[in-house]
């Protein structure tokens, strides 16, 4: 079931285009931001909203990399792994911060707390190597500082 | 000192400039000034006279995009501008800077840009990673809604404009014209077939007008200075300054506003500090993943599109990646294919099948597996990725690092096949 918060945020998401179906990736980004990820059942209550069918919405939220169909930890970290980044040390930190989350390679780690994804260009790239925990961007990471950085994440 | 009329009025601290800050700095005159004394069609040619070409990538002539819009009292409504706020294009990070530090220039851009072809809606796709400028774009909006510059009846004028933001789901094709449509409509970003093409069915199949941010940007001062005055700003004669950047082992990474036409060899030694200390120039891609690398002999080119074409690359997004003597061309090549495989939306043979086999085959080089009759294999997926094979221009993109690093490195693929191995692992 949509939460009553929920309801209403993306209520006022339609209000912004002239069909509903426009709002369907901001809904499944509503939902994603209250429960972490968008799970079948969150599926089912949208598309009856949003006048689209449960497979429809399943065809867009699988096309946009930043809907996740599989449940997160507690906090999601993106290493950026395209070219800048990729030539000043993407592979090294990517490893350390799978070492320090306690993470693989797009996984979570055991305690929930951490999931750990490789991600596209975040438009950072004078600072490169860059990674995002949550939203927040984290600029020139030295590989050996990933630890402590992510240790700010409870 | 240089005329930088995009980043000339930020802040030093890093902050935006609020409603009255921008204001005091000579802020929305430009759209008071159009809004009382110019019509649509003045503004339209002004911007044509200007030479503004789109800072998207491809470089179309920005007044002849909006020329292709149907105006007048028969014109199809609502029409649409759009904001290409996307910034996927792995190396580029020049948008940003213009959302972060100064988002009422890109309201005013998109005010005027709107009133030139009588838009009623306007939106700005704006990538999800770009958090800050959400937050700073949405205060700027409802800052010049407060002020009466968005909504009914602007600075009591005939003309309403409603804007609103729109956070993408995150994919590259949402930055491709035709699929960001799509995205906006709620639907997967792949690509529609021109014609017709957007000027004239858009979104929701209404006249819809897509440019970048950079783009946007420069309007407020192609009208307030004036078509000539503007063009004059570059140092080719091409109209305007542009926004280079410059990303890899360099000395000073960054972004400089500088004007259109400036040499590959000043941006590089000059702003970005030439290289690093121990390490050697061995080529650029001059803007954005999807351009042709560009190697010594020609770092006295100008910085412009049509001194790059002239040299078998384009402009792209301005913002180079320097490639350096520690990093293996070939695996740089292989990360960039990645990006194009993993980001193709699927609709076409030589794109969704043929960049796997592209990116596979460099792997196999990496891991010395490569042999010499596979140059030969790479080099035929160049020729099929190219323009015309297929719906949009992801796959072309795809092609060009992958055939002009063929051409400049060959000697170093060569050495993978020969050692079997990568000499710099
Ligand atoms: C795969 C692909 C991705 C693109 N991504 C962007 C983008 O993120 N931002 C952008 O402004 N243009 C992007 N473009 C270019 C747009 O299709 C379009 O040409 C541009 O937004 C037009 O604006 P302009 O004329 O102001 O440059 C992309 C093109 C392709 C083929
Ligand atoms: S070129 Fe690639 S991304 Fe573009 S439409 Fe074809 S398959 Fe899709
Ligand atoms: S390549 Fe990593 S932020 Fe652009």
């Amino acid at each position: 079931m949509l939460s009553d918060e929920e309801r209403h945020e993306i209520e006022a998401e339609l209000t912004r285009y002239p069909t509903r179906r426009a709002a369907s990736i901001d809904a499944m980004r509503i939902v994603q931001r209250h429960r972490g990820w968008v799970s079948d059942e969150a599926l089912r209550d949208l598309a009856p909203l949003i006048q689209m069918t449960v497979d429809e919405l399943d065809g867009v939220a699988s096309f946009y990399n930043m809907i996740f169909r599989r449940a997160v930890g507690r906090h999601v970290i993106l290493v950026c792994n395209s070219v800048s980044c990729w030539m000043l040390g993407a592979g090294r930190l990517l490893d350390a911060a799978a070492a320090a989350a306690g993470a693989p390679q797009g996984g979570t780690s055991a305690d929930r707390r951490f999931t750990l994804l490789p991600i596209v260009c975040l438009g950072a790239c004078d600072h490169a190597p860059v990674l995002m925990v949550d939203g927040d961007l984290h600029h020139d990471v030295d590989p050996a500082d990933a630890a402590s950085l992510l240790a700010r994440y409870e | 000192m240089t005329d930088r009329p995009l980043t000339g009025r930020m802040r030093e601290d890093g902050a935006a400039l609020d409603l009255r800050a921008y204001e005091r700095a000579g802020g929305y005159a430009a759209l008071r000034d159009a809004l009382r004394r110019l019509a649509p069609a003045e503004v339209q040619k002004r911007v044509k006279d200007s030479g503004l070409r789109g800072r998207g990538g491809a470089g179309f002539p920005t007044g002849q995009k909006w020329s292709f819009v149907p105006m007048g009292a028969d014109a199809p409504h609502p029409k649409y501008l759009v904001v290409n706020a996307d910034e996927m294009e792995p190396g580029t990070f020049k948008d940003r800077l213009l959302m972060e530090r100064d988002p009422h220039q890109l309201v005013e851009g998109v005010i005027l840009s709107a009133y030139a072809i009588e838009a009623d809606v306007a939106y700005i796709f704006l990538r999800w990673a770009y958090k800050l400028s959400e937050a700073r774009l949405a205060r700027a909006i409802a800052e010049a809604y407060d002020a009466g510059y968005l909504g009914r009846q602007i600075l009591g004028s005939g003309y309403s404009l409603e804007l609103r933001l729109h956070i993408s789901g995150g994919r590259y094709m949402a930055g491709e014209e035709t699929g960001l449509i799509n995205a906006l409509e709620g639907r997967r970003a792949n690509p529609r077939s021109k014609p017709p093409y957007p000027a004239v069915v858009g979104l929701w199949g209404r006249p819809t007008v897509v440019n970048n941010v950079e783009t946007i940007c420069n309007v407020p001062h192609v009208i307030g200075r004036g078509a000539e005055a503007y063009r004059k700003l570059s140092a080719t004669g091409e109209g305007g300054t542009k926004l280079y950047g410059a990303s890899g082992r360099v000395k000073r990474p960054g972004l400089w506003e500088l004007p259109l036409g400036t040499t590959i060899r000043e941006i590089l030694e000059e702003h970005a500090g030439g290289m690093r200390d121990g390490v050697r120039f061995r080529g650029l891609l001059p803007g954005g993943a999807s351009t042709d690398f560009l190697v010594d002999e020609h770092l006295d080119a100008p910085m412009d599109f049509e001194s790059l074409q002239k040299h078998g690359s384009r402009m792209g997004t301005g913002t180079m990646i320097v490639l350096d003597d520690r990093t293996c061309p070939v695996g740089m090549i292989r990360n960039l294919e990645e990006f194009f495989a993993q980001e193709s939306c699927g609709w076409c043979t030589p794109c969704w099948a043929g960049l796997h086999w592209v990116a596979d085959i460099l792997r196999d080089f990496e891991e010395g597996r490569g042999e010499m009759a596979d140059l030969d294999t790479l080099a035929a997926h160049a020729r099929l990725l190219a323009p015309g094979n297929t719906y949009c221009a992801l796959a072309p993109g795809a092609a060009e690092p992958l055939q002009s690093g063929l051409r400049h490195f060959r000697d170093d693929f060569e050495r993978h096949v020969r050692e079997h191995r990568c000499p710099w692992r």
